[in-house]
């Protein structure tokens, strides 16, 4: 089990790759984020805004603002 | 389609609930007792199980685990239920979870006190307790995941996305750092050492402060500061971003709890970086909270609910700016090892935790017993009360951590230090620790004015076991809408979000550990190091029962001011048989590191027993049984078995005849203390012997070198 967990990572070939990967992975993912951020319908955000509220309360937050 | 009529499960969120109190007046009570013995060091009534070293551990992990687990299970189970539209899915889990959760806390209770702790931070609970945590986290996992797939509701909400990015991270963490070899069912090893065994223990403790005081605390906070104030979240849009940044990010930032360490320089300037751009989500998330209110900011002065949310989401603002700016260099060399740092925890624990805490309790129990809160006013007074609190508790332990590391950095003209006596920089903040004190109990009284509203509160309702809802339930074949993003396909599928959550913070783990667990070059071997001998190793063992590590570092950092007090700075390879690192991570004592050899046996044996007569106005307790007890050698042997399994160089030899070389080395230390002190009673098999061998060896292989 130990050998596993100590002293023998540097037994895997390339695994200095393993890092630079990491860091690829790490940036696309968060630029999709931003890009599906700006591209997201207004409307949808809305609905998902307010899915805390049950339909009273968001009843009572829309008598409020009209 | 019919609309399905179905019954939410109050009971275990009331249940978390009241343990949320209950155990959280205990914890906060051993907290006011451990601060009180920093001005009045004799309250530990020279009894071990009542001595700073041990009782802080019981302090932090009950403020933690106890305090703000409990009420993270009773948000989610109340939150989890009525956002998916469904009944927790397993009523048996639930009772599992709540008492299986409840005697985890009862055991620490009752094994910190008698020392039996593996020292690390956060983690100090011994392996069979390790294991529980394990099983009842994977039960509280099981009941959400199963609740989430019989949901009524297909998006998820983001405060449902933050509860499994806690769930999933907190078993990765929990379980890596945690990796030991038991020598008996009391006591065990970790199997990583020095350098490597700081970088986890501290990419652990930094994101048990994320993803257990922060990410389910934010998922609370979106959750709750929307019903509170009625409204929905400012922006949703935010909270993805929010999400995904904050975990992605946080997992990275653990080494800047080891800036000037031995740590590797790259791993030290990635963990600042890291850091830094921590603030970005952190304040998104801080402003979506905040704007949250917007229009409702008249209902604050009435309300104590959202008072109490509004300055946690503040103070949480305050902590998140306040962290990336300590992980700079520059402010770090000032800050760490001083007591800014646990005014910066409370300012995260007792502001933004228990704050949310405080809030969440004033809205939800009156809910479940279909009555309103016995006494707005009381609530506002706890408010108040609380606030205050705050202020005394983090104010002067500013003003104490920027007096005792200017005085630890200030030189005369000659290059001499100025106050060369560690314990002139201590005498001079102890004011400050009564005041803190002060702030402490007032924060307590603050949660017993809420004890005796809760409680009145309570008596004049009846309590809704079971809430009757009803909703449509999801078709079978979802039709995408036109034109959809992968963000919403993420949204309807917590198993693939569970997936992606963990390849999200693993990155981190990656990126950060691998590099130190392989390259060899990161850790330069020093030849004269060697293991400890198996008395200095019993010593050491003792060193962590007591919990010296919570108030003593054993790391001289490259700074002039360090090594002019302490002498050489501290190297990696100095620490490669170090199972467990010992490093600590605040100096209430001074630094210990390079303190073999420094005093004669009699001082260190006079010292522990009554610290006063060594060092006038020392604030550091007695410890009168370390004495009379015998050293307990029953393990001794399975010790150097274990250490040898971990790649410790002892000779077959060494272990067999262990007993010869401990009595030879215990023998010569007591014949110097009987040759120094006169008429003095003690025999080589106290443990007094053992821990002087300990700390007569720390940082002298070096010296042999030079």
């Amino acid at each position: 089990m130990l050998k596993f967990i100590k002293h023998h990572m540097d037994s895997i070939d390339g695994i200095g790759l393993y890092p630079v990967l990491s860091f690829l992975i790490f940036f696309t993912v968060f630029i999709l984020m931003l890009v599906y951020i700006i591209a997201v319908d207004k409307k949808t955000m809305k609905a998902r805004s307010s899915m805390a509220l049950n339909n009273n309360e968001l009843k009572a937050f829309e008598n409020e603002n009209q | 389609m019919n609309t399905e009529t179905f019954y939410y499960d109050n009971r275990w969120a009331k249940n978390f609930l009241i343990a949320t109190m209950v155990w959280g007046l205990i914890a906060l009570l051993i907290g006011l007792t451990a601060a009180l013995q920093l001005v009045f060091p004799e309250l530990n009534a020279n009894t071990s199980w009542l001595t700073f070293g041990r009782l802080r551990a019981l302090h932090t992990n009950g403020a933690i685990f106890a305090f703000v687990g409990n009420s993270i299970f009773a948000g989610v189970y109340y939150s989890l239920q009525r956002l998916l539209k469904t009944r927790i899915a397993s009523d048996a889990l639930s009772k599992f979870h709540f008492w299986g959760w409840q005697l985890i806390i009862l055991s620490a209770v009752i094994t910190l006190p008698m020392g039996l702790t593996s020292s690390k931070e956060y983690a100090e609970l011994e392996w069979p307790i390790d294991i529980a945590i394990a099983i009842v986290w994977v039960a509280f996992g099981v009941n959400m995941f199963w609740t989430i797939l019989k949901r009524r509701e297909r998006h998820l909400y983001v405060a449902i996305w933050f509860f499994i990015a806690t769930f999933v991270t907190v078993a990765l963490l929990h379980i890596v750092n945690n990796l030991a070899i038991p020598v008996s069912f009391t006591k065990s090893y970790p199997v990583f050492a020095g350098v490597q065994d700081a970088l986890v223990q501290w990419w652990y403790g930094h994101n048990a402060v994320a993803f257990f005081l922060t990410t389910p605390v934010l998922g609370l906070m979106y959750y709750f500061v929307p019903k509170a104030a009625n409204r929905p979240v400012y922006s949703y849009r935010l909270s993805i971003v929010h999400f995904w940044a904050l975990i992605f990010l946080y997992i990275w930032a653990g080494p800047h709890h080891l800036l000037y360490t031995a740590l590797p320089e790259w791993a030290q300037s990635l963990g600042t970086v890291f850091s830094i751009m921590l603030i970005f989500p952190s304040w998104g998330g801080m402003l979506n909270g905040l704007l949250t209110l917007r229009g409702a900011w008249d209902k604050v002065r009435e309300s104590a609910v959202l008072k109490f949310f509004v300055v946690a989401i503040t103070c949480y603002g305050m902590a998140t700016l306040e962290g990336p700016l300590l992980s700079l260099k520059s402010i770090n060399a000032i800050a760490h090892y001083t007591d800014w740092i646990p005014a910066h925890v409370h300012i995260g624990t007792l502001g933004w935790n228990g704050f949310m805490i405080f809030g969440m309790i004033y809205w939800l129990l009156p809910r479940m017993y279909n009555t309103s809160l016995f006494s707005q006013k009381m609530a506002n007074t706890h408010f108040w009360i609380g606030t205050v609190g705050i202020i005394f508790w983090a104010l002067p332990m500013y003003v104490a951590g920027f007096t005792q590391s200017l005085m630890w950095k200030e030189f005369n003209p000659d290059g001499t230090l100025v106050y060369a006596n560690f314990l002139e920089t201590v005498t001079q903040i102890v004011p400050m620790y009564a005041l803190r004190a002060v702030g402490g109990s007032l924060y307590i009284i603050g949660m017993l004015v809420m004890g005796v509203n809760v409680f009145r509160t309570i008596k004049s309702g009846n309590f809704i076991k079971e809430e009757e809802d009803s909703a449509m339930p999801l078709t079978k074949v979802f039709k995408k809408a036109k034109g959809e993003y992968w963000h919403r396909w993420i949204e309807r599928r917590p198993v693939q979000l569970m997936v992606w959550s963990l390849v999200v913070v693993l990155l981190g783990g990656i990126l950060e550990i691998v590099p130190t667990l392989m390259v060899k070059s990161n850790i330069p071997t020093i030849a004269s190091v060697k293991p400890y001998t198996v008395l200095e190793l019993e010593g050491r063992d003792i060193y962590i029962r007591e919990g010296c590590n919570a108030c003593h570092s054993q790391m001289v950092r490259p700074f002039r001011s360090e090594t002019a007090r302490y002498g050489e700075y501290s190297k990696a390879g100095e620490f490669v048989y170090d199972h467990p690192f010992l490093w600590g991570s605040k100096r209430t004592g001074p630094d210990l590191h390079r303190v073999g050899g420094k005093y004669s046996h009699s001082w260190h044996y006079n010292h522990m027993l009554d610290p006063q007569s060594m060092s006038p106005g020392s604030i550091m307790p007695r410890y009168p049984w370390l004495f009379g007890n015998p050293l307990n050698t029953i393990h001794s042997q399975e010790k150097l078995n274990v250490m040898v399994k971990l790649g410790v160089p002892y000779s077959q030899d060494y272990i067999d005849n262990w007993e010869h070389y401990m009595d030879l080395q215990a023998q010569a230390i007591t014949d110097d203390l009987r040759e120094q002190i006169e008429e003095v009673d003690v025999e080589k098999s106290d443990e007094i012997v053992a821990l002087i061998a300990y700390l007569q060896r720390l940082g002298i292989d070096i010296k042999a070198e030079n």
